[in-house]
């Protein structure tokens, strides 16, 4: 093939820096993209485990294991470290090992941007997680940071704030990268219709962390001058709201929702074909549910504080328009299913977590749709109702979907397979898990259980009981995820450079493992039209 | 064959919903499944859009998992499915599958929209108490008069959450959910609530009355609740919404008295704080 011969000419350029420089200078995509995925995987257990720690106080009622100041920071730093340093390094890593293999170019546009959006990151968690070691403890005023309650933070304050700004910085960094890559570095003659819907999602992805990450930056800025510089943005006692800070917050933190989630739409859209054997159904109008989507997520903020006491109007603008968010979602569900339709279905690693994440994704859509009506929502509003809507749009959600396309992509970075039947395994006690964790929450918050508290009524210890049994089978099945990579890394077997018979798309036209530098002269319209058989 | 797998995922689905929809009658434990229904016209009203949007998602669902579950089944590779690649479009479909939802969005929203303008009309009311929010503990005041009264959690709820307290909580009456000053209102009455906070946001929430509202610091927030005549009795809650350390160990109780009980307890609390007042204004001499 002609990819082998360009892959031979690829040796000499091949040359990298050796050892930690390899690493801490690294200029590569694939090298920054490990790293990202490294990290987010290092984040992921960190996160897990307070997930842990807050499932283990909450296994029976009474208090066994903390204190009430330690468990409201377990919970703050959990989705914390989840969101910022689990999910999207995740989906940056993705994206950087992907898009310059599914737009035929040979790396990033911009290569030492990228060394530095991820290097931000490994400084950003210290200072987050150093957070734990000071005096007055984690921030525990929960990720949202709500004032009055968020300026009562100790020493962990105005870490938490710099945290934030850098996070937010490497992520503009990272979307900035993505967008100018996408923009100029694709193969002539991939237009913007022949991408694969993962680019496609991460464009829009891109533009929404540009927009939104300085929203965040600036609420989070005005935190820090009303806490030390005496200015009053969300103090009534100085003229100030603090519903403000709720608004400008969900102006970021609702599109920040379809940040992590978008490029999970994208993997789907690459998985399901694959494995059903035949192109996307309605790929052009996948494209553009996905910018509806993205066009939407600005104008539903709002439904994130139904009780905080907005207008009649406020808030009859704020539930059509969250309900109209389920039009181009639900054209997405259609059309997988579609694509499966009178397809030729196998089940291998990525296609079950595909799958699972169409089934239950479908149920977390299901509870935002309720959520989205007001005055059920005067009594869902933090519940644990909530807790578990937004638990599985991102857990078998977004996470499921990059297990998928680690399982979906790996024998491609490394060139060796993995062990398909212990993945298998990962699988299914995931999938069973994340339900026994998560379905009992929506009988919870139903019943009445705030979210956020450390103990509970004796009413609720049932189902806590068997939630937190959940959880801890959920959070050691996914111990399996890294034995497995390194595994593969390690002793794969030698996959093709086609390992699923159904892939189509630039990245499975080079060999495996990838060159370093992945197309160093553009695919030609042939290898073209044949990727872009969606 | 593939019509009967079709259905009979959907049948098994459906069960699994009924149990989820089955109402909550149980006082505790594993039949704890859904919202209750509660006491006033509101929360009525509120539970019935919940489980009419809940029936909608159950058909949809019955739906979108039933061709999922078929697809699976149906087109398996090892059962010899041989794709259709040329099957990638169709605008007929898509209009189809665009439009419905968008029609059964409007039938969800109408009935929304009316009870939302219910909620927000709070004319007519025939009591005012102005509830104010502290970490960690609720007041009440009865406007237009000078009964005024501090909710903290109870005593032996407060001493068994204590850290590795020792104490079982399931012999603790109400754990948690206790309070040694209720609030008391009267049924049968629009009450309404002014609700707000002195240091950071808390939220006022009891599941019995359909809603809950912020509790916001320089903020005040309108809610009324009308408890129906026949359902007076005692009512528990929470603050729901995070309020530092602890949050979790605000309750908020409710006794909901017949009118005429409740202008009893208003009036021998108004004696009460007649007579705490009285020794430093008035003689002796009147007893």
């Amino acid at each position: 093939m002609a990819t082998h011969a360009q892959a031979a000419a690829h040796d000499d350029h091949d040359h990298k820096p050796q050892g930690w420089r390899r690493w801490v200078f690294s200029t590569n995509h694939k090298d920054i993209g490990t790293m990202y995925l490294v990290f987010a995987c290092t984040m992921f257990f960190v996160g897990g485990t307070m997930a842990l720690v807050i499932r283990a106080e909450l296994f029976q009622p009474g208090l066994q294991f903390v204190d009430p100041q330690f468990f409201n920071s377990m919970t703050a730093m959990h989705a914390l470290v989840m969101i910022f340093g689990a999910i999207m390094p995740a989906w940056v890593g993705l994206a950087n090992w992907m898009i310059p293999m599914q737009i035929g170019a040979p790396d990033m546009a911009l290569p030492r941007l990228n060394n530095l959006s991820f290097w931000i990151l490994p400084f950003a968690f210290t200072l987050l997680l150093g957070t734990l070691f000071v005096p007055g403890g984690a921030p525990a005023g929960g990720w949202t940071m709500y004032p009055p309650l968020a300026l009562q933070g100790g020493d962990s304050f105005p870490m938490l704030i710099f945290a934030i700004h850098l996070m937010g910085a490497s992520s503009i960094l990272g979307a900035i990268n993505v967008v100018v890559t996408i923009m100029n570095m694709r193969a002539p003659g991939m237009n913007l219709l022949k991408m694969p819907l993962f680019v496609w999602t991460w464009l829009i992805t891109a533009y929404l962390l540009v927009a939104v990450m300085p929203v965040l930056a600036g609420a989070v800025t005005m935190l820090l001058t009303d806490h030390f510089f005496g200015t009053s943005f969300f103090a009534a006692s100085g003229g100030g709201d603090p519903v403000m800070f709720q608004h400008i917050f969900w102006f970021f933190g609702h599109p920040e929702v379809y940040i992590m989630i978008l490029p999970a739409f994208g993997v789907v859209s690459e998985i399901i074909p694959t494995f059903s054997r035949k192109p996307l159904f309605g790929y052009e109008s996948m494209v553009y549910a996905t910018a509806a989507i993205g066009f939407l997520s600005f104008i539903v903020w709002a439904h994130h504080m139904f009780t905080v006491g907005m207008p009649l109007a406020g808030q009859l603008f704020f539930m059509l328009a969250t309900m109209l968010i389920s039009v181009p979602t639900g054209v997405k569900i259609f059309n997988w299913c579609a694509t499966m339709t009178r397809g030729s279905l196998s089940f291998e690693p990525p296609m079950l977590f595909a799958l699972a994440f169409l089934f239950l994704f479908t149920i977390g859509g299901f509870s935002g749709l309720m959520l989205a009506i007001v005055p059920a929502d005067f009594q869902y509003q933090d519940s644990y109702f909530v807790v578990a809507h937004f638990h599985y749009v991102l857990v078998p959600g977004s996470l499921f979907a990059i297990v998928g396309a680690v399982y979906y992509w790996l024998p491609k970075w490394v060139g060796r397979m993995y062990d398909q039947k212990l993945a298998t395994w990962h699988f299914w006690l995931s999938a069973i898990f994340v339900n026994v964790l998560f379905f009992p929450q929506h009988f919870l918050g139903l019943a009445g259980m705030p979210r956020r508290i450390p103990d509970y009524a004796t009413q609720f210890a049932d189902w806590n009981m068997v939630s937190s049994i959940g959880a801890f089978g959920f959070g050691f099945s996914q111990l399996l995820l890294p034995y497995i990579v390194i595994k593969c890394v390690k002793a794969g077997s030698k996959a093709a450079d086609r390992p699923w018979d159904g892939a189509h798309g630039l990245e499975w036209e080079l060999p495996s493992p990838a060159p370093f530098h992945s197309w160093e002269s553009p695919p030609s319209a042939a290898i073209i039209a044949r990727g872009a058989e969606h | 064959m593939t019509r009967t797998m079709q259905k009979s995922g959907a049948a098994l689905l459906g069960c699994a919903f009924a149990l989820l929809a089955m109402p909550a009658h149980a006082a505790s434990g594993w039949g704890l499944l859904n919202m209750p229904e509660g006491v006033t016209e509101l929360s009525r009203k509120i539970y019935d859009l919940h489980m009419m949007i809940f029936w909608w998602c159950v058909a949809i669902g019955i739906f979108v998992f039933g061709w999922m579950i078929w697809a699976i089944v149906a087109f398996r590779k090892s059962k010899g499915a041989v794709a259709n690649t040329a099957m990638v479009h169709s605008t007929k479909a898509e209009i189809v599958w665009t439009l419905i939802p968008v029609v059964i969005l409007v039938a969800m929203s109408v009935p929304s929209a009316r009870v939302l303008i219910d909620i927000e009309d709070a004319r007519n009311t025939e009591l005012t108490v102005r509830v104010t929010a502290y970490q960690w503990k609720w007041q009440y005041q009865y406007l237009g008069t000078d009964v005024s009264l501090y909710s903290t959690l109870a005593h032996e709820s407060n001493t068994a959450r204590q850290l590795q307290s020792g104490i079982d909580p399931e012999t603790v009456p109400n754990y948690l959910l206790d309070v040694d000053h209720p609030l008391v209102v009267p049924a049968g009455t629009k009450v309404r609530l002014l609700i707000t906070a002195q240091d950071v946001i808390h939220a006022w929430w009891v599941p019995d009355f359909g809603m809950k509202k912020d509790a916001i610091p320089g903020l005040i927030n309108e809610m009324w609740i009308k408890v129906d005549t026949d359902k007076t009795g005692r009512y528990r809650g929470q603050c729901a919404e995070l309020c530092g350390r602890d949050h979790g160990f605000m309750p908020i109780v409710v006794d909901v008295l017949s009118k005429g009980d409740f202008e009893a307890w208003l009036a021998a609390q108004q004696a009460a704080v007649k007579q705490a007042a009285a020794p430093k204004t008035a003689a002796p001499s009147i007893s």
